[in-house]
């Protein structure tokens, strides 16, 4: 069954600019330019983009609180503009860096009066809560006010918020930015228990490759509002093979190491810090940390992704010239 | 120079600020327009008379509230971490704060004071001479000072009030209000507060009873005008002992 | 619980989580209170004795009841709406199964009732004290006081409502605000009692639903208006009420369509 379908999707946004002391020029900016595509209900799409591409646009169209300027959307069957209010008790959304929860009250609070708002029972709602609070940890922060919460606890806050009426689809604007690693960790298995468990269907956006490795089935990449991939991530991958680098700290100067598969890119403060750039077609970064902890003790190490601009600049400039 | 300059170019805003102040000076003006249409005389003053004090404090709160008026905004300069990039200057506090806003829409309720003053002189009937433009000169100058204390004093308090910035109010805002009327209307705990701790009376409602040459009520007899410099450097060691305690706590907590 | 009652519920915990905001808001009201009592029994006086109906028991009494519902039925300063629209936020109250006036109305009940319990209530007492002015003790007074409080705040809210909802339109709202306020700090009665006013202000006031917020409430509330007078005095507020309220509702609704066709 169909969650989300658009057709020939496109949003056209009018920019003024002062031209001279008393001319403005108008320009027509098609924000999504065109988008056709079909989520099935229970898959995991990642959608990613540079900034700008079109993706909140898309989102804003897809929940109904922006009208598009001509194709066709609809969401869990419905027309999102229409039906605002209905489909806003089907799905659950949390924009990135706008906050759902009440600022000064504590979490708890919150949870309440989204209940009430969805018109869930109490006796649903604080069942469902009682859940979320124990997959998502939330317990120990959950009589705070939400405004003296870290950036990681809040946003864990903000999908129980979202998930709380217990809706088809999630939408996930950015659900990672500025999280430190133990978070996203966090964040990203609840999600893949809460997906195993109720066979939610997950839309997000990001920048971050390790939430499309462990979230998404699909990745859609949208480039100036048009479609350029729509596949599996190993497609992608495949598609776009990027170079990743490991960087290894040690705990005591090393002198420079070879690592088979690798291109030893850094040596910094006596062989302290060394940094190998690998292609993932011709070893793993599991191998070359293996390899790497031979050499001596590893005290930290960091893999740099390739950045999401990067993947989609590399897809966009490969459609360019095919 | 750059800071007034950027004021200007967001015209519209700026425009519609000036009109505002002007407006919410003028409706300040109208309850005493209107009190005085229902009795000939309010507080001992006629009209005329009454529009004076209110001229008087107008330019002097005007001036002071454009200079520093950003102080009792001290909060949000802490709250955006403003403060410790002033304080990581070799350079004083005060005069850091003040010149990071100078707001020339309060120039409006200056322009309503002169304007006001303007009209109500020739019906006031004062015996002018040199001594008299004096006194007028006196109260403005003494005037804006002992206001400039008042904001500086609510800086100070904000220290400790970062979340109840309104009691503040109580004497800036409170203080401006009383300073626009005639003395007597003022219940004797209020007269006593704003004469002999915080002196709002002093350069307004006196000076016009010097000007018109009135006796005045109790508390407040006509002589008390002439201290007009003795109630100045009050006010500014009772802000300045205030606000170096409220930066010393400030910092000495750390932040 | 219900979702309305909920939405009091928390917005009423919300503005109680700003004691020392609330007892500044006592502080300053009630030195404020003092300032505005002297100045209209100065009036009174100078009038010999009684001024627009007002002596100076009644004069105490409109001063006392302005300054203690100042915090409940704000005469300026609300502006959340329109921030939220400013700052795109509105997209998250837009997608939420709720009407958008429905959602603020009611967060306004809890937000008026800790106001009046926090703020006035302590205003009343001190200044009934200070002031030694009693409470009244005919229960009709209290049953018109209370129902002309809850249409006054109706009306108020629908009044700021309307303000805010300008900048679904427009961008440009400080000059909005500043009109609004100063309008309405000298319509409503406020700073001067309307049965002061000279003639044509006075027409200008009666002709807008400003009194309704508040000189209308005060009067019934400090028995000034009584026995078949009030009946009138209820009837333009519910007058006002429904205009205001149909005028939002149209508001909202185009409101509504034109950002989610503009795009915010």
């Amino acid at each position: 069954m169909t969650i989300i379908e658009t057709e020939d999707l496109r949003r056209e946004f009018i920019v003024r600019a002062k031209a001279g002391r008393f001319t403005r020029t108008k320009k027509v900016v098609a924000a999504v330019d065109g988008i056709s595509c079909s989520i099935a209900e229970g898959e995991s799409v990642g959608y990613i983009g540079a900034n700008g591409a079109g993706k909140s646009t898309t989102i804003k169209m897809l929940t109904g609180i922006l009208v598009p300027t001509s194709g066709r959307v609809t969401t869990c069957g419905l027309p999102p503009v229409e039906r605002r209010k209905d489909l806003a008790r089907q799905i659950g959304v949390v924009f990135g860096q706008r906050t759902q929860l009440w600022w000064d009250l504590p979490l708890r609070e919150s949870f309440t009066i989204l209940g009430a708002i969805h018109r869930i029972g109490a006796r649903a709602a604080a069942d469902r809560i009682d859940q979320l609070v124990a997959e998502l940890e939330l317990a120990e922060f959950l009589d705070t006010p939400v405004r003296q919460l870290s950036l990681g606890q809040r946003m864990r806050g903000e999908v129980a918020a979202a998930l709380a009426h217990r809706p088809r689809l999630l939408i996930l604007d950015e659900p990672t930015i500025g999280l430190d690693m133990i978070s996203k960790e966090r964040l990203r298995q609840f999600l893949v228990a809460e997906r195993a468990e109720r066979g939610t269907t997950l839309l997000l956006t990001t920048h971050d490759m390790g939430d499309i490795e462990r979230l998404c089935e699909r990745v859609l990449v949208v480039d100036q509002g048009q479609l350029v991939h729509d596949g599996a991530l190993g497609e992608l991958r495949r598609t776009v093979a990027l170079d990743r680098t490991m960087v290894v700290d040690y705990a005591e100067p090393q002198p420079p190491h070879e690592i088979p598969g690798t291109e030893r890119v850094g040596y910094e403060i006596d062989g302290l810090r060394q940094s190998y750039r690998f292609h993932p077609t011709q070893t793993t970064a599991a191998k070359v940390v293996t390899e790497a902890s031979r050499f001596g003790e590893v005290r930290d190490l960091t893999l740099q992704e390739p950045a999401i601009e990067d993947i989609v600049r590399t897809l966009y400039g490969a459609r360019g010239s095919a | 120079m750059a800071r007034l300059r950027s004021q200007m170019v967001y015209r519209t805003s700026f425009v519609l600020n000036v009109i505002g102040t002007f407006f919410t000076g003028l409706i300040e003006f109208v309850e005493i327009y209107v009190l005085l249409a229902t009795a000939p005389i309010f507080g001992g003053l006629t009209l005329p008379e009454a529009s004076l004090v209110f001229a008087l404090s107008s330019v002097s709160f005007g001036l002071a509230d454009m200079v520093f008026g950003q102080m009792d905004s001290l909060p949000s300069f802490i709250k955006q971490g403003q403060l410790e990039s002033f304080l990581t200057k070799p350079l004083r506090l005060v005069p850091q704060m003040i010149t990071s806003t100078v707001q020339l829409r309060r120039l409006a309720r200056v322009l309503l004071g002169v304007i006001t003053f303007a009209i109500a002189v020739p019906h006031a009937g004062i015996a002018w001479s040199p001594v008299m433009v004096g006194v007028v000169v006196g109260a403005l100058v003494f005037g804006t000072t002992i206001f400039s204390a008042l904001f500086v004093l609510a800086g100070g308090c904000q220290f400790w009030l970062i979340n109840g910035t309104e009691f503040t109010n109580a004497f800036v805002y409170g203080g401006k209000y009383v300073s626009q009327l005639p003395g007597p209307v003022l219940l004797t705990p209020i007269r006593v507060f704003f004469t002999f701790v915080v002196p709002a009376t002093v350069t307004t409602y006196l000076p016009v009873l010097i000007l018109l040459d009135k006796p005045g009520p109790a508390l407040l007899p006509q002589v008390l005008g002439w201290g007009a410099p003795l109630f100045a450097v009050w006010a500014w060691v009772l802000a300045l002992v205030v606000w170096r305690a409220g930066v010393r706590k400030y910092t000495g907590a750390g932040g | 619980m219900s979702v309305h009652l909920q939405l009091i519920a928390a917005e009423f915990r919300r503005q109680s989580t700003y004691r020392l905001a609330l007892a500044a808001g006592v502080f300053t009201n009630g030195i404020f209170g003092l300032i505005r009592a002297g100045v209209l029994l100065a009036a009174v006086a100078g009038a010999g004795g009684e001024a627009g109906g007002y002596d100076a028991r009644t004069a105490i009494l409109y001063v006392l009841w302005g300054q203690a519902l100042l915090g409940a039925i704000p005469m300026w300063g609300w502006n959340e709406v329109a921030s939220r629209v400013r700052t795109g936020e509105i997209a998250v109250d837009l997608a939420r199964p709720i009407d958008l006036q429905v959602y603020w109305w009611f967060r306004d009940l809890g937000r008026a009732a800790m106001q009046f319990l926090g703020r006035g209530l302590p205003i009343l007492i001190l200044g009934s004290v200070v002031l030694r002015v009693p409470p009244p003790t005919d229960p009709l007074v209290w049953l018109a006081g209370a129902l002309g409080l809850i249409l006054g705040l109706a009306v108020n809210f629908l009044g700021r409502y309307a303000l805010n909802l300008i900048s679904f339109w427009t961008i440009e709202m400080q000059g909005f605000q500043i009109l609004y306020m100063v309008v309405v700090s000298l319509l409503t009665g406020f700073t001067v009692p309307i049965h002061l006013f000279p003639g044509w202000l006075k027409t200008i006031a009666e002709w807008s639903p400003f009194p309704s917020m508040y000189q209308y409430p005060v009067d019934l509330i400090s028995g000034r208006t009584t026995g078949v007078d009030v009946l009138p005095i209820i009837g333009i507020q519910l007058a006002w009420l429904l205009v205001l309220l149909v005028g939002t509702r149209v508001m909202t609704h185009f409101g509504t369509r034109r950002l989610v066709i503009q795009g915010g």
